[in-house]
């Protein structure tokens, strides 16, 4: 083949795939642009004002996920009225908790060269008090019952080539000095009740008891635990296995938790239990399906998750006590917080 | 990120200074090669980069325990590589053909990410997109070496190298300007991806000759080569001390991964700025990679191979040292990057020479393998002594292995010199 054929076929090639890639940009560009216009029966999203205060009835705070201007901003229903419309906020998070008039947003800042990630410490107007960059793709946070503390958990992926190894990075933060542990792994770990360190410990899904203690999630050699943590003493101390994002009930009694169960498939590995701390008893809540969130507490008695929906996700509810049957709670949103 | 195990060390094209010597072109075969190269990593790092973020917020997976398939793969990748390497000297020398196969393996592999929604499946096609990888690459060291006169190769490895890491560089940044432009457009990326990869196929098949041996080289009709002949390989002595030299070193070189976790953890990092640590390692190798590629053709090869890990060891001692902070986080990256563009082609070059044209694909499958699962071997174990001791001490301890074994190396290879002089 002379050189000239050869730069004639490099040519034509270039422009057909050019052709094809920039198509499939487009197609992707149009896709998005329909997700800013309002989703056809869809629930009713309207701007407000959004408030951490105590208010008169109970409320429920959500990212909205449903298709419009509104979409993953922070939006409010009534506790009682959960499909009714939404209140939304203009903050916009991946993730989102709240409590005492304390919330944490971690956020993805959209850069030239790559998206990084900021934790933002919110004050009772949604306004930001303090702000952290953070290490990864945001998964899990949580605030203190009393609002004085907030963690959260992001991915952390590897540096090798198909970049298959994933870790994550827990971080605690004391809102009232703005102190930071930014990676939990560097604790004092005591597993089954001798000290253990090991280079593949990962840690997520924190979860206050109060301001000083918390549980969470403990994983080193292809195992998880249940730990309980102490802020002041920076020790993890591990309780029970085969605990993921774990959830403490208002009560302090009772930890949600997804369990990795055996004869599951690989690709749906999880379902939602109920640990007793008092008794280490564990119940199966009667949701047979994989779940892969950290659970919240509507009430000593409910348990509230979120499920992949058609618009991302649904948050669903059930009885914590093994009974009952799931129900849907709300289309179209996650990370749910409930207030008052 | 580049994966620096398989890739070489260095850059660019620099000319020849010594006296009464005419500066010779790098062979339009290792640019061409190295066009692939930088095509093909542009492909697989835009994949990369935006799959951690695919899978948690695209798909809403939690990830944790993805990588447990790593070790079998490393384990398949070795077998995969020496057979790309031993299939490509049978039959005439079908490097091409084996190498268009690796890189169109991994090509299809880029649009089946489109239709991978559960982590099974995509740990499945990446299993594949690596074995693709797994068999190109001895077939294409082969064929830079088979196509550049013996003194120029370690300039030659290192022009080929740099392009590697370029596209490595390259990658991240379309990716993430597709998915600007998308709005969280994954699938275009994968889209844009596997266009860009049928280019570099596209590249391999137009401008790669199919015999890329030089005129001067043996050209006896034989028999191809058969499994036999490329295992009797290592009673070659020159290639066993190379092959052994290799293996030791690697079972003392710490992995990417775990330096920078004890970079972080070790000098109280802020975890924000983990990820630009391997970002600052393949800039150094790019930069070195030429100057010390054309080095590795006026000193001993296997001297500066000895060097590089010296520069790796002295990085163990800042890291070990009380010194903290951002200033000791850039001389380690500094001398990490140093290592690679010191070894890394330097090492294929090395091989080159050792072995004769008919086996080189075999030669280079042979050492750049036992490299690998040496470096494999060292991870377990290194994970384990970390567990055992503590990160301080585990460090330590790979220090002084380390030493050890450039000290045993020093003295096998100086006794290949003086056995070839």
């Amino acid at each position: 083949m002379t050189r000239t054929a050869r730069l004639s076929i490099l040519l034509a090639a270039v422009l057909l795939l050019g052709a094809v890639g920039t198509g499939s940009v487009l197609h992707a560009a149009h896709r998005s642009g329909m997700k800013d216009r309002q989703q056809a029966n869809g629930p009713t999203v309207r701007a407000g004002t959004v408030s951490l205060r105590p208010t008169a009835g109970r409320r429920l705070l959500v990212r909205n996920l449903a298709w419009g201007p509104h979409r993953d901003e922070i939006a409010t229903v009534p506790a009682d009225d959960p499909q009714g419309p939404r209140t939304a906020s203009g903050v916009k998070c991946l993730r989102f908790h709240a409590a005492a008039g304390t919330g944490i947003c971690l956020q993805a800042v959209h850069g030239a060269l790559e998206d990084t990630y900021r934790a933002v410490v919110l004050d009772a107007h949604l306004r930001e008090r303090h702000r952290f960059p953070a290490a990864g793709i945001p998964t899990r946070a949580r605030v203190s019952p009393s609002g004085h503390m907030v963690a959260w958990t992001v991915f952390v992926s590897g540096d090798s080539y198909a970049g298959t190894n994933f870790s994550t990075r827990t971080a605690v933060v004391d809102t009232r000095t703005w102190a930071i542990d930014d990676n939990l792994e560097t604790f004092h770990i005591v597993k089954d009740g001798r000290t253990y360190h090991a280079a593949d410990t990962n840690i997520w899904g924190v979860t206050f008891a109060d301001d000083n203690h918390f549980y969470a999630t403990l994983a080193t050699g292809g195992r998880t635990y249940l730990v309980r943590g102490d802020v002041t003493a920076r020790t993890l101390t591990t309780l029970h296995r085969n605990v993921e994002c774990p959830s403490l009930s208002p009560d302090g009694t009772r930890v949600a938790y997804k369990k990795r169960v055996k004869g599951a498939s690989p690709d749906a590995p999880w379902r939602l239990y109920v640990l007793n701390l008092r008794t280490m008893k564990e119940t199966p809540t009667a949701e047979s399906r994989d779940i892969d969130d950290q659970a919240l507490w509507a009430d000593d008695d409910t348990l509230v998750y979120a499920l992949p929906g058609d618009y991302g996700s649904d948050l669903w509810t059930i009885p914590a006590d093994g009974t009952g049957t799931a129900r849907r709670l709300m289309t179209s949103a996650v990370a749910p917080a409930y207030l008052g | 990120m580049y994966l620096a195990d398989s890739r070489g060390t260095k850059a660019t094209v620099v000319p020849d200074s010594r006296p009464g010597r005419r500066s010779a072109a790098v062979p339009p075969t290792v640019l061409a090669l190295g066009a692939v190269s930088l095509i093909t990593d542009v492909s697989s790092e835009m994949v990369t980069a935006v799959l951690p973020l695919y899978v948690v917020a695209g798909l809403g997976l939690s990830p944790l325990g993805f990588g447990l398939l790593d070790g079998i793969n490393n384990g398949v990748g070795a077998l995969v590589r020496l057979a790309g390497g031993h299939l490509a000297d049978r039959g005439g020398r079908r490097h091409k053909v084996v190498a268009g196969l690796g890189y169109g393996l991994s090509a299809v592999c880029k649009p089946l990410l489109l239709l991978a929604h559960t982590l099974p499946v995509i740990s499945a096609v990446l299993a594949v997109d690596r074995t693709g990888k797994g068999l190109r690459t001895a077939p294409r060291d082969a064929m830079i070496s088979l196509s550049t006169e013996p003194e120029h190769r370690g300039r030659a490895f290192g022009v080929h190298r740099a392009m590697d890491t370029t596209g490595a560089l390259l990658g991240p940044l379309v990716a993430f300007a597709v998915l600007r432009a998308t709005v969280d457009g994954y699938d275009a990326v994968f889209a844009v991806s596997g266009c860009v990869a049928a280019l570099g196929v596209l590249v391999l098949l137009l401008f790669v000759p199919r015999r890329v041996t030089l005129a001067d080289a043996e050209r006896r009709p034989e028999r191809p080569p058969v499994l036999r002949d490329s295992l009797a390989l290592l009673r070659r002595p020159d290639l066993r001390r190379l092959t052994v030299c290799a293996t030791l070193l690697g079972l003392t070189t710490v992995s990417d991964s775990f330096l920078y976790l004890l970079l972080q953890r070790e000098g109280n990092l802020s975890a924000h700025l983990f990820p630009l640590l391997p970002l600052g390692t393949a800039a150094v190798f790019l930069l070195l990679a030429v100057p010390l590629g054309a080095l590795a053709d006026r000193v001993d090869r296997r001297r500066l191979f000895l060097a590089g890990h010296g520069v790796l060891l002295l990085g163990y001692g800042v890291v070990l040292s009380p010194r903290h902070g951002v200033p000791a986080v850039i001389a380690v990256l500094v001398l990490h990057g140093t290592f690679y563009a010191a070894t890394d082609g330097v090492l294929a070059a090395a091989t080159a020479g050792a072995v004769p044209a008919r086996h080189q694909g075999a030669g280079q499958a042979l050492v750049g393998t036992a490299q690998a699962l040496a470096r494999f071997g060292c991870s377990l174990a290194f994970g384990a002594a970390w567990s055992l001791w503590g990160e301080r001490t585990a460090l330590a301890v790979t220090a002084a292995a380390l030493a050890v074994s450039a000290v045993v190396a020093s003295f096998l290879l100086r006794t290949a010199d003086e056995v070839s002089a």
